[in-house]
């Protein structure tokens, strides 16, 4: 894929300039094109087709950019319950990748490519790491997990197609990621910020200084909510610029939104999404600066298509101009979550999962409550969950019961929690609906 | 051979400790020892007292995580060695002890004991014929 023969002149700021420099007008009216292209093509999906019908809904009815508010919403529910090819809309043998969420929660969700989707989709992730300085002379260090997570293929893909020397890394093992970086003349990474956290720990215990001992100058950070307060010390610690990426698998994965050297927010890519920010409880638009909904539709996707999808992302529109000259939209990082989702250190977890494994162990009562919090830069989840009967008096099968929860926890998570018994009606009670998460961490503050 | 002890599962912040005493207090229920095992998030309160069926009863209808264990009261005279010795008369048999206290009870040493395997440290005592209370001791 290595640039595909073309000569790229490295001090032009775009990597497709026609397209990011385009007027409101002119993507506007790219916008209006592709959304009639993208409904008639969903016609070819069984879901979308019994969709419109139900709704009363043409595709000839989408006239104008305000008529997509006529077209309903698509969750991550109808994903689930369209399992594993309900929403394609081509044949099978047209997709040439799938990835799928872990599924944890029910059905996973599937998300298939065509060849074409994986190529539109390198090139938004060429395009975002060309904005900030990137060029084909750069080394790119992928640290991010591989396999399912579109973080891993989703990064490779791109920074080769923008022609970069790229290094798949993968997640994990920090002495190999040093030797990497320094014996490759590592320029830029990709990873959580959680790891970098991690990584800078890991030099300053092999006593390697990143300002000396190695070339790094980028990071790409994404994947788990940060803070703007979070950056700035990733960028202190190691005197790296760090932007801030937005994807997600059900869009194409990583790629989506993208930080400028202005760092003022990411700038999503309007001739492949329509963004909304809708009011999660009315689901009407709110005015620009307001927190909502993010809501996209997929302008280019062959594979599988998807209209008005509700992201559950919190977030706001900062504008539609900025100072590098792309006019496309400026997405405030995310703010939070309209459903119970919680992400940490890039893994997605609803509480569901954790009361699933709580249930399971009869010595626990029903009442549990998960607590996130930020201690120095890592993400921590603290799980209470109260004793149904005292069934011993013996500490040691207390402690043996606290692990075996905490490894079941694991298996499901992914990540270890801290499990604590506590005594039946400790954890407050609520009316209603129970309170289940309370996230202490600074990110969201 | 045993007595009942009341365990009760208490959290490490406060005032759950002086929760549980009221209860005990208001169903006048005289303490006789106890003991707080701590570890860093929660901890067990033992207790001896002259009721711990009544006791049990009036906690759990508080809500209160407990339960009634079975506990060995040796008792042993109030001098030098006689811990020692009752303890390895159990040890030399292979029965370990799980937690254990200790008390003055009318000029009598009281070691409250938890033994694993219990029925060999019963068959034991039985067979060294060590002195040993039962809750009758304690009404």
């Amino acid at each position: 894929m290595k640039n595909e023969g073309i000569t790229r002149d490295y001090s032009c700021e775009y990597f497709n300039p026609d397209i990011e420099t385009m007027s409101r007008r002119q993507i506007e009216a790219l916008q209006l094109e592709r959304l009639q292209d993208t409904v008639r093509h969903c016609m070819n999906s069984e879901f979308y087709r019994k969709r419109f019908e139900e709704a009363g809904l043409k595709p000839e009815d989408i006239q104008s950019l305000d008529d997509l508010r006529k077209i309903p919403f698509t969750t991550k529910q109808d994903l689930r319950d369209t399992y594993p090819f309900g929403m394609a809309s081509v044949p099978l043998e047209q997709c040439t990748r799938l990835h799928s969420s872990s599924g944890t929660t029910g059905n996973p969700t599937v998300i298939l490519h065509t060849d074409k989707d994986i190529d539109e989709w390198a090139n938004q992730v060429a395009r975002n790491l060309w904005m900030v300085g990137l060029r084909p002379d750069d080394v790119f260090q992928n640290s991010s997990g591989y396999g399912m997570f579109t973080g891993g293929l989703g990064f490779q893909n791109g920074a080769e197609k923008m022609g970069m020397l790229t290094v798949p890394a993968a997640a994990g093992n920090s002495l190999r990621q040093i030797k990497f970086i320094k014996d490759f003349g590592t320029t830029a990474i990709h990873a959580v910020p959680s790891y970098l956290t991690r990584l800078k720990e890991v030099m300053d215990k092999e006593g390697v200084d990143p300002h000396k001992d190695t070339k790094l100058r980028v990071f790409a950070i994404g994947a788990e909510p940060h803070s703007e307060e979070q950056r700035k010390r990733i960028e202190e610690m190691f005197g790296v610029k760090a932007y801030n990426s937005f994807g997600m698998s059900e869009m194409c994965g990583p790629g989506v939104g993208f930080e400028c050297k202005e760092q003022n927010g990411l700038h999503f890519w309007e001739d492949y999404y329509i963004v909304e920010i809708v009011d999660p409880e009315t689901l009407e638009p709110v005015p620009d600066g307001e927190i909502g909904e993010l809501v996209l539709t997929t302008l280019r996707r062959e594979a599988m298509p998807l209209l008005r999808y509700r992201t559950r992302d919190l977030t706001r529109v900062l504008g539609r101009s900025c100072p590098c000259g792309r006019n496309h939209v400026r997405i405030d990082r995310m703010k939070g979550r309209s459903d119970d989702m919680m992400v940490l250190k890039g893994v997605n977890i609803f509480p569901i999962q954790i009361e699933k494994i709580l249930m399971q162990f009869p010595e626990l009562a029903s009442n549990y409550l998960i607590t996130l919090t930020t201690d120095e830069d890592n993400d921590n989840m603290t799980v209470e969950v109260e004793l149904e009967e005292l069934f011993t008096d013996d500490y040691q099968r207390l402690v043996a019961l606290t692990k075996n929860i905490q490894r079941a926890l694991k298996d499901e998570i992914l990540l270890t929690p801290h499990v604590k018994l506590v005594p039946k009606g400790s954890l407050p009670q609520s009316e209603g609906k129970a309170v289940r998460v309370v996230d202490k961490r600074k990110v969201y503050q | 051979m045993t007595i009942k002890q009341l365990s009760i599962f208490i959290e490490n912040k406060g005032g759950t400790l002086i929760n549980v005493l009221d209860i005990l207090s208001k169903g006048g229920i005289q303490i006789i020892a106890s003991t707080v095992a701590d570890t860093q998030d929660y901890g067990i309160y033992r207790v001896l007292c002259d009721q711990p069926t009544r006791a049990f009863l009036m906690l759990r209808e508080a809500g209160i995580n407990v339960q009634l264990s079975d506990v060995i009261a040796l008792s042993i005279d109030d001098e030098p060695g006689r811990a020692a010795q009752a303890i390895s008369t159990l040890s030399q048999v292979g029965v370990s002890i799980l937690y254990m206290y200790s008390f003055l009870w009318k000029g009598k040493g009281v070691l409250v004991l938890r033994a694993q395997p219990a029925e060999k440290a019963q068959e034991v005592i039985t067979i060294q014929k060590l002195a040993y209370l039962t809750e009758i001791d304690f009404a």
